[in-house]
């Protein structure tokens, strides 16, 4: 029997408070998320009862410290269906991800007049890196843009690979318009022509389906802190092929095997690309974050979250002079708008007098604010806690700032 | 004309008398609006101030001593900020604008609030003032 969806806000003690005087209505999910007492526990309970540096030592806090933080990778490669639990490393989060693999697979595979490809979609995060290894190395930077409906066309993209072409690095869900991308088609094309992909799947591993076997990603990274874990530890996937082929990232203690003044060889997957001490609570933490999303059913989750989107959605177009940006056949989890002659600052300080928690901007895509011609927007976001009540007491929001802010 | 810790208090009190955040809010956007205009030809990128999150500008002139100043913004909200800046140290002599201490002003509140949450734009706009102050008294009038 799984768990209730609807019970799920209770486990989350950071949602009872106030704020200015009203219930806090949290609707910045894309940011961050919030915990469930569980995952809080959990990282009390390790450096209560836990603490010890992993992998070396030999007594038994070391020993149970490594199992927990061993535990919670395999409940991690469980989660995304990894072949292997060593395909698993622990980052500190996407950004670390994405340049984990700029760097180590920019030093050893691209060259001068290299093609790399990212979407017009992406975060600074999945775009600034490839654009910043492209320079260093000689590389052509290319990005598939985004049409009227805020989705990517994917005749261009197969247009647009060719020999030349090194990588693929592509959102499965876009931050700013929550866009669900067709990352399994992109793979598919890029495959035919023997082309790795990275996926960030930063805003889609908590909201939709995360098999990575079964979307062939060679690369899959997300942070932990967006899926209800803790801030400070995310993932970086690859196919274990790829993992022996690449350089280590950072150097230093545990990625090695022999040192000596002239050469080093390097540890075995996972630990080569782990150097250094690593987050080992929050890593147990994410494990928990883990267990806990795999209480509810996963197609129950995707369904209310998709009608929770969907009645969102609805409320704000009876707003009138609200405008949504993007008009994709699949969204998911991101409601990006303005008002007709309101800054979207306005908007979210009046919203946070009422006690809602929004983010208003250009949400680190400047690319896309750009193409839109507009200098951000108010983006209100969802997670599984998230309920009707709460999108209607925004709507009702977004009404009384409108009165305010236009007299 | 009433100092600027005249006019701290004053405000300091109008601003207690309203119940809630969002009747803060709304008196001061009221007086962002209530602001006069400034001229369109002054609002150009040696009057911006940089570190704010929409922008502001600040035309300021120094007239025998005193700060004389236009001032805008595209956010309402910040608008009403810089209008709270602007009854405070409009037609004000520079060097008490420089030696302004606002700490009666935080009392208020909203000026903890704002600044905690949008501390940026509000240190650099002060900050910016206090600049033409100093810029003011340096010339010597």
């Amino acid at each position: 029997m799984s768990k209730d969806i609807l019970n799920a806000k209770a486990d989350f003690p950071l949602l009872k408070q106030t704020i200015n005087d009203h219930p806090l209505v949290y609707l910045d999910n894309a940011a961050t998320t919030q915990k469930p007492q569980v995952v809080i526990d959990a990282l009390v309970d390790y450096y209560t009862h836990l603490n010890a540096n992993i992998h070396r030592g030999n007594h038994s806090l070391a020993v149970q410290a490594t199992e927990a933080y061993e535990g919670a990778r395999r409940k991690v490669a469980g989660y995304i269906n990894a072949e292997h639990n060593h395909e698993v490393i622990f980052t500190r989060g996407t950004t670390e991800s994405v340049n984990l693999l700029a760097y180590t697979f920019g030093e050893k595979f691209v060259h001068s007049g290299d093609e790399v490809i990212v979407s017009q979609l992406e975060h600074h995060s999945n775009y600034v890196p490839w654009q910043q290894m492209c320079l260093r190395r000689g590389a052509a930077f290319r990005v598939l843009p985004f049409d009227e409906n805020g989705e990517l066309d994917l005749a261009l993209f197969e247009h647009m690979l060719n020999e030349k072409t090194r990588l693929i690095a592509v959102n499965q869900v876009s931050n700013s318009l929550g866009t669900v991308n067709p990352v399994g088609e992109i793979i598919r094309l890029a495959h035919a022509h023997g082309i790795p992909v990275l996926v960030d799947a930063a805003q889609s591993v908590q909201h939709l389906p995360h098999d990575v076997q079964s979307l062939d990603a060679d690369f899959y990274v997300f942070s932990g802190h967006k899926m209800y874990g803790p801030m400070g530890i995310g993932v970086f996937f690859g196919k274990e092929k790829w993992l022996e082929a690449l350089p280590p990232f950072l150097s230093g203690g545990e990625m090695i095997d022999m040192v000596t003044p002239e050469k080093v060889t390097f540890n075995v997957l996972p630990f080569k690309f782990e150097a250094g001490t690593p987050n080992v609570a929050g890593a147990i933490g994410l494990g928990v974050a883990v267990d806990y999303l795999q209480q509810f059913d996963q197609h129950e989750l995707q369904k209310y979250e998709e009608d929770l989107l969907g009645y969102g959605l609805s409320l704000l177009a009876e707003i009138p002079d609200l405008i949504i940006y993007g008009d994709p056949t699949h969204r998911s989890g991101i409601l990006p708008f303005n008002v007709n002659g309101i800054q979207h600052y306005d908007m979210g300080v009046l919203l946070d007098t009422m006690g809602i928690a929004v983010r208003t901007g250009q949400h680190c895509t400047q690319p896309i604010m750009d193409a839109l011609h507009i200098s951000g927007t108010v983006r209100a976001s969802l997670a599984l806690y998230n309920d009707r009540a709460d999108l209607e007491k925004l709507a009702y929001g977004v009404k009384r700032a409108i009165k305010i802010l236009k007299r | 004309m009433p100092g600027i810790q005249e006019i701290q208090k004053e405000l300091s009190d109008d601003f207690s008398l309203l119940a809630n955040w969002e009747e803060k809010y709304e008196y001061l956007i009221e007086m962002g609006m209530d602001m006069p205009a400034m001229k369109p030809e002054n609002k150009v990128d040696e009057n911006l101030v940089k570190g704010c999150q929409s922008s502001v500008w600040f035309d300021v002139n120094c007239q025998d001593g005193m700060m004389v100043f236009e001032a805008d913004s595209d956010s309402l909200v910040v608008k009403g900020m810089v209008a709270i800046l602007y009854k405070l140290f409009n037609h004000q002599p520079a060097k008490d604008v420089l030696e302004a201490d606002l700490s009666l002003f935080e009392e208020l509140g909203l000026w903890r609030h704002l600044s905690s949450q949008r501390s940026n734009g509000l240190t650099a706009m002060v900050a910016h003032l206090k600049a033409k102050a100093a810029d003011c008294l340096a010339k010597g009038n």
